[in-house]
């Protein structure tokens, strides 16, 4: 699903250059759940951002589900975005005027899907997370949690290849974190291939692969054994 | 355009910033409000005075004299010239041609006018009967001086209006007879003149019988022509200067006046002046344009910065939005179509606002200088225009500073 091959990259700050990625080798297969563990600086938000076309590499090779990603202007960026990306993010980033399903309804109007469509596409995605009943609600109407789920549900509807999640549990609870990865995983059963960053280990054992990065090398990259979140909910 | 997503999306934005959004409008509504009022008042400008200038025939010339200023062949300045029958008679008959009305006229000093007990001092003028049409005379009742009273030497007088009431108290004029400095004239016609009042309080008599009883001789005061109707406006305008050079020419020549004198003849073409107010006129309105495109701009600058404020504050709404697969052109088309949805809805606010304006205060206004303030069709319509155009200037470098955020910064941005 995922082949990443030889891939560098470097910010420059003022007159000098920072190399953050020096050389990532790296394949995701479908189906799979997979935590990008590392220290601050270690370039595991750099790398998320690459494979979410959010940020392009210098050097090396991107393929997403067999098509190469390269020299993207920002039109194919955004067509590829919604077509093969879902993303979910620490601070949830959802639309703060707009209801919980206006959310979820959001990738599909960039999708071009008729508005009724749209709308009871998204409230089967609020039911599947849930969060049926709170639809009409806006973002600020919900807590942490529900709102971690509106923002899976929204990172969902578009039906992507991938789910990437930048440290989803970031701004939650140990509770709440637990409910959020329990549905998640539950996602991933369903054969969803899903990316998580995080630097918290209980949440890293979650998943089903862990990959650590230090200084913008992978040290190490192990199927561990997936602990289930259900258990703690 | 007709994107309801977008729609709703505006008036939740807009909602979310009434104070804001209103005193933006409020920017562009005055503009255009002001640009619109300024441009009702110079066409009501324009209007007055072109009114003013219907009230006489409007391509007339006035000729009369004053004394010399400049000595000339040996005779020093200060003579007084007098105009003669004769220069008349030459002027009308070299000019024949293009002449449409033409009259010479001879006034009565000491004008005093009696009838029974009543009297009153007015300016009593020896005309020829065309007069009636260089004045724009209209006849209230009986005729106007004829050839027949001009060659008979006939005793017979035309009064105004105001002469009319002030003597015969509403009688029936046309046909008694009054007294000019003690000499018996019977009066043929009440006339009245667009020029008001003033004009009104005037009594013609035929200019033979003038020149006989009141020792005229064959003295003239002035001479007063309009000449044949041109194509356009620049035609008719060089016609009269043609002919009012070649006629203060002929006149200095016959009298023996320098040249470069200004002062001796004095040839009043009152298409030149119109033509002077008209230039300025243009330029008001010129000027008026202009104050009123640059108020707008002003406003459209408050607009384009409050959607650069819109657009940052944003900046993570809409890198979201790009992440979850936004074009940047429907980006562009979000803040474009929001900024001149603000200033179309301000602009026609204002707009609507000068038009009921100039509407209810515009016929209420009746100063010399300003008659019926108003803007055509054609003028709103490209008031309109420039709204939109102005919207989406406005919009413009917000929207694409907007779509050139990138997702990753914007995501970044607390």
């Amino acid at each position: 699903m995922i082949e990443i091959k030889d891939l560098h990259k470097s910010y420059k700050t003022g007159g000098s250059s920072l190399h953050v990625l020096k050389g990532i080798n790296f394949s995701v297969a479908e189906g799979e759940l997979v935590s990008i563990m590392g220290s601050s600086g270690s370039g595991k938000s750099t790398l998320l951002n690459i494979l979410g076309m959010l940020d392009e590499a210098d050097e090396g090779t991107y393929t997403l589900d067999g098509v190469p990603i390269k020299n993207l202007n920002e039109t194919v960026a955004a067509r590829y975005r919604n077509k093969f990306l879902g993303f979910i993010f620490q601070s949830f980033n959802l639309i703060s005027y707009k209801s919980a399903l206006d959310n979820v309804a959001l990738p599909l109007y960039y999708q071009g899907v008729k508005r009724k469509e749209r709308m009871e596409s998204a409230m089967n995605y609020l039911e599947k997370v849930g969060l049926k009943d709170w639809s009409s609600h806006l973002p600020n109407e919900l807590s942490g949690g529900q709102k971690q789920r509106v923002a899976i549900a929204r990172a969902l509807a578009s039906d992507p290849k991938v789910l990437l999640a930048d440290e989803p549990t970031g701004a939650l609870d140990s509770k709440t974190s637990y409910e959020v990865m329990d549905l998640i995983q539950e996602i991933n059963e369903e054969g969803r291939t899903i990316l998580i960053v995080t630097h918290e280990h209980d949440i890293a054992q979650m998943t089903k692969r862990i990959v650590n990065l230090k200084d913008g090398v992978i040290i190490d990259d192990t199927l561990v054994d997936q602990v289930k979140a259900q258990q703690y909910v | 355009m007709f994107d309801l997503e977008r729609w709703e999306e505006i008036f939740e934005t807009i909602s979310k910033n009434k104070l804001r959004t209103f005193l933006t409008s409020l920017s562009v509504a005055s503009g255009i409000f002001i640009l619109v009022i300024l441009l009702g008042i110079g066409e009501g400008m324009r209007n007055g005075i072109s009114r003013e200038f219907e009230q006489d025939a409007a391509n007339i010339l006035y000729v009369w004299t004053g004394s010399t200023s400049v000595g000339y062949k040996g005779m020093n300045p200060g003579r007084r010239i007098q105009m003669k029958n004769a220069d008349y008679d030459f002027a009308v008959q070299k000019h024949q041609d293009e002449l449409e009305y033409k009259s010479s006229m001879f006034r009565i000093w000491n004008g005093v006018v009696n009838y029974n007990k009543e009297s009153g001092s007015y300016r009593v003028e020896g005309v020829l009967p065309d007069y009636q049409f260089l004045e724009n005379s209209g006849m209230m009742s009986g005729r106007f001086i004829n050839h027949n009273d001009h060659s008979g030497y006939e005793k017979v007088a035309v009064i105004g209006k105001r002469v009319n009431d002030d003597l015969f108290k509403g009688k029936q004029a046309v046909g008694e007879y009054i007294e000019i400095s003690g000499i018996n004239f019977k009066v043929i016609g009440v006339f009245t003149d667009p020029g008001g009042e003033r004009e009104e309080t005037r009594v013609y008599v035929p200019l033979s019988t003038a020149q006989r009883v009141f020792n005229g001789s064959n003295n003239i005061n002035n001479m007063a022509f309009t000449l044949e109707k041109e194509e356009s406006f620049e035609a008719a305008l060089a016609a009269s200067t043609r002919f009012s050079e070649q006629l203060q020419q002929f006149l200095k020549e016959q009298h023996t006046i320098a040249p470069e004198d200004t002062r001796a003849v004095v040839v009043n073409n009152s298409l030149e002046n119109a033509k002077r107010f008209y230039d300025l006129m243009d330029m008001i309105k010129f000027f008026f344009w202009g104050v009123g495109i640059c108020t707008i701009i002003a406003g459209i600058v408050g607009v384009s910065n409050i959607m650069l404020i819109i657009v940052k504050e944003r900046t993570r709404e809409i890198g979201v939005r790009k992440a979850l697969g936004a074009r940047p052109w429907s980006i562009v088309m979000m803040v474009l179509h929001e900024s001149i949805f603000v200033t179309a809805i301000a602009g026609f606010v204002g707009l609507i606002g000068s038009l009921a304006l100039l509407e209810l205060v515009g016929p209420m206004i009746e100063t010399q200088y300003i008659a019926n303030p108003s803007v055509n069709f054609n003028v709103a319509l490209s008031t309109v225009f420039i709204l939109i155009i102005a919207g989406a200037v406005a919009g413009f470098f917000p929207a694409w500073r907007a779509a050139r955020i990138k997702p990753i910064v914007a995501l970044r941005d607390e």
